[in-house]
């Protein structure tokens, strides 16, 4: 089986995943660790649509 | 005048605590280094460990599926040496697609390399998880 993801998309799955893993592993009560997840989450996707903005302005 | 007493007091506030080398403390990495997620699921952190072992399991297997290399220890490389310490970190899962001579295909698409970072971060994800297992059979994390 194949699978073939666009770049947005294999980011974002990516950042779903390592935010999981972020979230349980650096946080230590089970609120902390959703709050601390959906940061790394945001932080991930909020970077990659900054630097694909920043490409779009250097290839101009 | 020194005094003795206090000076001994406070060498032993100063003494770094040691955590006590119990059977899960052994057993808990070692597992969860095999078995992504499984070194919380023995301690009884069903949500937690379920949560591990999906999110490196399906990175895994994402990897592979998105025709991703799977690194051997004799690269040459140094960059081949690194990603195999990444892929290396997915325990039972890098021996799996070894015995199965899965991820052997060169990289030859974009996706192809973004499957081989997948597969490098998921190794990675599971050391973070490793030391976090560790951690809560030490008591050092509820």
């Amino acid at each position: 089986m194949t699978i073939t993801l666009t770049h947005f998309s294999a980011a974002v799955v990516f950042a779903i995943f390592a935010s999981i893993v972020f979230g349980i592993t650096q946080r230590n009560t089970p609120r902390e660790m959703v709050r601390y997840g959906l940061y790394c989450f945001a932080m991930f996707v909020g970077g990659v649509i900054v630097a694909g903005w920043a490409m779009w302005l250097i290839r101009r | 005048m020194a005094n003795p007493t206090a000076d001994k007091t406070k060498a032993a506030d100063t003494k770094p605590e040691v955590a006590p080398v119990t059977t899960m403390s052994v057993v808990a990495p070692a597992i969860a280094w095999l078995i992504p997620g499984a070194g919380h699921l023995i301690q009884k952190r069903w949500g937690r460990g379920a949560l591990l072992m999906g999110s490196i399991v399906i990175m895994f297997l994402l990897g592979l599926a998105m025709q991703g290399h799977i690194y051997k220890p004799n690269g040459g490389d140094i960059l081949d040496m690194l990603g195999f310490v990444g892929n290396l970190g997915a325990g039972g899962l890098y021996i799996l697609s070894r015995a199965n001579d899965w991820g052997v295909g060169a990289i030859a698409h974009a996706t192809a390399d973004y499957g081989t970072k997948y597969l490098i971060v998921a190794g990675l994800l599971n050391f973070i998880a490793v030391a976090d297992a560790y951690h809560i059979a030490i008591g050092k994390k509820p």
